[in-house]
């Protein structure tokens, strides 16, 4: 049964494959809005998240179908100690297909080795959240035209930022792609995401503290919330919290045609003011998000043989 | 220092010196009621220095813990005194319930059915990660 867990599931062609899909959903949504009448998308979310459970609930709903599950983990069996293999099965039985979050990285791949019905990772702890990098992609793709050609800075929580890590898995496919790595020394990008992906594929990329200075080479600035459910400690959290925070006066020598994206929610690491700045594109990528997640929803139920 | 031939058994040779210990603990031979012996920083024309371990018994050990220790160290089997094969070590692809995931964050620290798994990634540098964490084994 075919699962999407990492962003590296997919080929370069199936996210082409699934932009296309998007874009159609897009130009003619009234195609799509019976699709999957009588199907059903189980939401197994073992951690809060408002945005990623609503976009999945409301991408089922949109392509006709219907939504169950829980929104966190004491409301469900997990609560009494069952195990995710045991709680995969058992929703199998009820639903179509099944999106998961879950605090603990791996919880996913647990599910899908064990469901009978695709499994889609809504969020695995600090480990992967494939369908936001799907959201990013149709983002940039809708701004930019492609891929190819980029300088894409990345500021922030570069460590335990899971959308970072799958974004440059992701992005490391295409031609000529550059990296700016922005993040205060502790919350530097792992070296076996350097190593495994930007070294052993040639990529260049440049790591620095400073935003202003990388500013004005930036086609795309993705930033990200330093997240206090990562740290053990929270005197870390609160030192390193506001570390980078855009305010207009740092976009003062950006491009005109920047792409700021986020993944949100955000704290305060984009200030309010930016929202009107027309190179903000974080609402946009909440509503890319949900156009992708209808395609993945859709690719993996054909694939399925379910509709 | 000497140590007695086997008659029966395994002799692990050529291993890393210092990494004998680790090798003996992940092949549980400390739990056998048999003969075993470590011996350390043995004098090698080939490595300077090596680890040898002996057991005196015809057991099945685990060539995959082997391959994920030390891949350089060869496997002679002892068959009454007279050595009957030898084999070298490849590194395997896969490690299950040898060595466990460190991460707390790792699914593998909450649900105890699970197996430990781990994949080799960069043969180069002998690296192996958690299939469900892809934490780096130490």
């Amino acid at each position: 049964m075919r699962s999407v867990i990492d962003i590296l599931d997919l080929t370069v062609e199936e996210l082409e494959e699934l932009i296309s899909t998007a874009l159609d959903i897009i130009e003619n949504p009234s195609k799509y809005a019976h699709i999957c009448e009588g199907k059903k998308l189980a939401t197994l979310f073992f951690e809060p998240s408002t945005r990623t459970r609503l976009s999945f609930e409301a991408a089922m709903y949109e392509l006709g179908g219907n939504v169950l599950g829980f929104s966190e983990s004491n409301s469900s069996s997990a609560a009494k100690g069952e195990s995710i293999a045991d709680t995969a099965k058992t929703v199998s039985c009820y639903a179509d297909i099944i999106a998961m979050r879950h605090p603990k990285e791996g919880a996913a791949l647990v599910a899908a080795n064990n469901a009978t019905v695709p499994v889609i990772n809504a969020g695995d702890g600090g480990h992967c959240h494939p369908t936001q990098t799907l959201a990013d992609l149709l983002t940039i793709y809708r701004e930019k035209g492609g891929f190819d050609n980029l300088t894409v800075g990345l500021c922030g929580d570069l460590k335990f930022g899971r959308t970072v890590h799958s974004l440059i898995n992701a992005l490391s496919r295409y031609k000529n792609i550059n990296f700016v790595l922005i993040s205060p020394e502790e919350l530097k990008l792992p070296s076996y995401v350097k190593k495994g992906i930007l070294v052993k594929n040639n990529i260049p990329y440049e790591q620095t503290t400073d935003l202003e200075t990388a500013m004005p080479k930036l086609d795309i600035l993705y930033m990200t919330r330093v997240q206090r459910e990562r740290f053990f400690n929270e005197e870390d959290y609160l030192r390193l919290k506001d570390s980078y925070i855009l305010t207009p006066d740092k976009l003062k020598n950006a491009k005109e045609s920047l792409s700021i994206l986020h993944p949100l929610p955000r704290v305060n690491e984009i200030s309010v003011a930016i929202d009107k700045d027309k190179r903000a594109c974080y609402f946009k990528q909440v509503l890319n998000g949900k156009y992708m997640r209808m395609a993945l929803i859709l690719k993996l139920l054909k694939e399925a043989g379910t509709i | 220092m000497n140590i007695d031939s086997i008659q029966n058994g395994v002799v692990i040779d050529h291993i890393t010196a210092g990494l004998g210990m680790k090798l003996y603990k992940l092949l549980g031979l400390d739990t056998l009621d048999v003969s075993v012996a470590l011996i350390k920083n043995v004098s090698s024309k080939k490595m300077g220095k090596k680890d040898i371990i002996k057991i005196d018994a015809d057991i099945d050990v685990d060539f995959d813990v082997i391959g994920f220790v030390d891949p350089d160290a060869t496997v002679n089997i002892i068959k009454e005194g007279k050595l009957v094969n030898k084999l070298s070590i490849d590194m395997p692809k896969t490690l299950v319930d040898v060595i466990k995931c460190k991460n707390p964050r790792c699914i593998t620290s909450c649900e105890q059915e699970l197996q430990h798994i781990f994949e080799l990634t960069d043969r180069e540098n002998k690296v192996y990660r958690c299939r469900y964490c892809e934490t780096k084994a130490n």
